[in-house]
């Protein structure tokens, strides 16, 4: 994340790269333009998107400035990746997709600025972006007002479910649940310690697994429940609390820069976590490259997807990914569920017969991405994705052994009736 | 109000500011331009605030994103309550409070909320909240006799404070999130096009009522003794001039102005968030400042626009380095126009001005303030 952090340069470049690829591939995409024999744009465009006969085009809009710009990098890049790839097999009913990307700087007034750009003035039939709750809910009423098609990839605390967006990542009871009830099965676990950064999605997760824990698992309760302000570095005198309580499970929610901070000082405090269990859902491996895979080997991490998940779809996509964005590039959930939304919307506007926003709201429930990375996923209709929930154990490289799976899809259920 | 009608210069640059902005904008620019332009707008009443404050009696504020976020909030917190009716909440488990409140587990409206279900009082708050922090901050700097630099770090602190604030005390403001999807103003939808054309209307009747009222206090004695504490405080406080009351006032009608403007930032953008609060944004309103020409009114104006017009502009051409390009008009402009738009205005527009309308030149300004007098 270091090296995409630096690369203003370095993106461009990539940028170039992306396109070499492309024009070493027009007889691949040309044949299936051919054999799909595009569709008039009257009638695949009723309401003035930008779609003309041989393109249409799409927003990305994320930070590539600022803080958040470490976090988004990730997702812009798997959505490039993405399209390029959709582009190279012959586009979305016959049309190249065009990207105009909006940078959103970290601030939300930004965001809800760009979204209303790229969907009055230039008619994007799909936007994908976002990242942090803050900006969704800052361009939520620009998606509604202006019938856009938002799709959203980070994980997040659910409490929300809008006819305009389709959620990519997991709302907080698929995230946490499955990961309780393992820690609970697995590791007798019957005390938990909860911490968070102090926001909306750390405190309602948080919430959610206390009414899971007390509530749903047998003989457990929570010990401790603590938040920090964003940003914050001194975590010794909670460290102490958990030296002193010895809790079963630490279940932790710090995010950004406070993560480097937390895991150095319990591995300083010598709290090791290959015998302390640990479960965070707030750690991917590009918050790795941050923490150092020494501070935090041993600890599970709760997600939808890991980089070293073993299957055909995914040692694709990672060898795709690396070869378009370098080497080193580190592949977190996000990134992944960032991936899916271009792919997503193809398949729906492809099952619409259509571009238009209305028509690919109504086909997006049922639809199925067979092929993900992560595996089978399907568009439920309250626009969050069913999805399996895997447990994974950092490794001292920063990447994760995926321990556990869950056998069945997960149901997401932004409005959880009973963890309220 | 006078004195601007007597002045026919003044009177000119205010048509030509009037026609361009509710003639000439309107008619070439599309609603989501213009509804920008009114965003824009809003900032130009901190900035008016701050030629006042900063240019004319040398306090630098590096705080007045509290104003502006204040004004905005009290704004958001109406506006919010409107849309929180028990059957557009009916989902949460307390149905009737702001959705973010539900969310942190509070069940009873705060009592700090409850009179921003009036719209009077609401709109009586925007100018007098922001006046009253800016009141209590005056007296305990001004009195102390705390100025310069100190006081532009004690407000960049207390900018600081408020955001760290709003964003802990996230089940009472929103948090880090703010307050979002605001939709009606006493019935009246504010996210339509043609509401947006409104506002952005009143935005500029607004700032025209501001502009004038900024300029009636350069014109009067009042004026004369900012600038005069500018120049020598000392003298003016041997003089028998209470400094510190003059420059409480000062402070806090700079307040009112950013709270007006921040109301108006709420009504147009459709949320407010910490974000407008914080250091960042207070510094980039000096800039605007700085950019238009700190000691003249309508120079500021055209400074905000100009300001964020390159920011959006930048930012839609070349997302991936355009705040390298905003950093360097800053330099530039800092390096080659010290003195901001306005300088270049004097400099080369206003002798041929003077000359086309003859007579206004030979009027007899004051002494020192030639350049600013003329300017509005």
């Amino acid at each position: 994340m270091v090296e995409k952090k630096t690369g203003i340069f370095g993106i461009q470049s990539n940028r170039r790269q992306i396109l070499k690829g492309l024009a070493a591939l027009p007889v691949m995409a040309g044949l299936p333009r051919l054999a799909q024999a595009a569709s008039a744009t009257s009638a695949v465009n009723t309401t003035g998107l930008a779609v003309t006969d041989d393109t249409v085009t799409v927003g990305i809009l994320h930070s590539i400035t600022g803080t958040m710009a470490i976090s988004e990098t990730g997702s812009v890049e798997a959505e490039k990746l993405a399209i390029a790839q959709i582009n190279a097999s012959g586009g979305v009913l016959g049309r190249q997709i065009k990207v105009v990307q909006e940078d959103g700087a970290s601030d939300w007034p930004t965001f809800a600025e760009k979204a209303r750009k790229l969907l009055e003035n230039d008619k994007c039939a799909a936007v994908f972006g976002c990242w942090t709750s803050a900006s969704r809910k800052a361009v939520l009423p620009v998606f509604e007002q202006y019938n856009g098609m938002l799709y959203y990839p980070t994980f997040y605390e659910g409490l929300e479910q809008s006819r305009n967006v389709i959620y990519t990542g997991q709302e907080a009871t698929q995230q946490i649940l499955a990961g309780l009830d393992w820690v609970s099965r697995e590791k007798k676990a019957k005390t938990y310690y909860l911490l968070g950064s102090d926001y909306i999605w750390p405190r309602t997760a948080n919430k959610i697994a206390r009414k899971h824990i007390e509530g749903h698992l047998k003989d457990s309760k929570v010990i401790g429940e603590e938040y920090f302000p964003l940003g914050h570095t001194q975590f010794n005198s909670v460290i102490n609390k958990i030296k002193l309580h010895k809790p079963d499970v630490i279940y932790a929610i710090i995010v950004g820069g406070s993560n480097v901070a937390f895991y150095k000082q319990l591995k300083a405090a010598g709290i090791d976590l290959s015998k302390q269990t640990l479960m965070t859902i707030s750690v991917t491996e590009d918050e790795i490259l941050g923490i150092g895979g020494e501070n935090i080997a041993g600890a599970y991490a709760c997600m939808k997807y890991f980089q070293s998940l073993d299957n055909p779809a995914n040692k694709e996509f990672v060898a795709a990914f690396k070869k378009m964005w370098g080497e080193n590039s580190v592949i977190g959930d996000v990134t992944q569920a960032a991936y899916l939304g271009p792919w997503l919307w193809k398949l729906t506007v492809e099952k619409a017969g259509s571009f238009d926003i209305n028509k690919v709201i109504d086909a997006s429930p049922g639809v199925e991405f067979k092929n993900a990375p992560e595996g089978y996923v399907r568009i439920h209709p309250n626009h969050h994705l069913w999805s399996r929930t895997l447990v994974g154990q950092a490794r001292t490289d920063g990447q994760f052994n995926v321990i556990y799976q869950t056998p069945d899809l997960m149901e997401p259920n932004p409005f959880p009736v009973g963890y309220q | 109000m006078k004195s601007l009608l007597r002045d026919r210069k003044t009177a000119l640059f205010v048509l030509v500011l009037v026609a361009i902005l509710a003639v000439i904008l309107p008619l070439v620019l599309e609603p989501f331009r213009l509804n920008l332009v009114g965003k824009y707008l809003t900032y130009a009443f901190v900035a008016l605030g701050l030629v006042l404050c900063w240019g004319d009696a040398g306090i630098l504020s590096l705080g007045q994103g509290i104003f502006f976020g204040l004004g905005g909030y009290c704004m958001a917190m109406f506006l919010k309550l409107q849309a929180s009716t028990p059957e557009a909440t009916k989902i949460q488990s307390t149905p009737g409070i702001p959705d973010f409140m539900d969310w942190n587990q509070i069940t009873t409206l705060p009592w700090f909320w409850q009179p921003f279900h009036s719209l009077a009082f609401s709109i009586v708050a925007v100018a007098a909240v922001p006046m009253l922090l800016a009141l209590i901050i005056g007296l305990s700097m001004f009195k102390r006799r705390v100025g310069g630099t100190y006081f532009a770090i004690i407000t960049q602190a207390i900018a600081s404070i408020l955001t760290i604030l709003i964003i802990g005390q996230q089940g009472y403001t929103g948090g880090v999130n703010g307050i979002t999807d605001l939709r009606t103003l006493n019935g009246w939808d504010i996210r339509t096009d043609h509401a947006k054309l409104i506002l952005y209307f009143v935005t500029i009747a607004l700032l025209l009522v501001c502009l004038g009222g900024a300029h009636f206090i350069r014109c009067s004695k009042l004026g004369r003794i900012l600038v005069a504490m500018r120049e020598r405080e000392d003298r003016v406080r041997f003089s028998g001039y209470d400094v510190a009351s003059f420059k409480t006032f000062v402070f806090c009608f700079a307040a009112a102005m950013a709270g007006i403007g921040g109301a108006m930032f709420t009504l147009q953008v459709g949320f407010m968030s910490p974000s407008f609060v914080g250091i960042v944004p207070s510094i980039e309103m000096v800039i605007y400042c700085a950019v238009g020409g700190r000691t003249s009114l309508l120079g500021v104006i055209y400074g905000t626009l100009l300001v964020n017009w390159a920011r959006t502009s930048f930012s839609e051409t070349m997302p991936q380095v355009w705040m390298f390009a905003m950093g360097a008009l800053f330099v530039f402009i800092v390096v080659v126009l010290p003195g901001g738009l306005a300088s270049l205005y004097r400099t080369y527009l206003d002798p041929y001005i003077s000359r086309l309308l003859g007579s206004s030149s030979k009027a007899p300004v004051h002494a020192g303030r030639e350049a600013d007098h003329a300017n509005g």
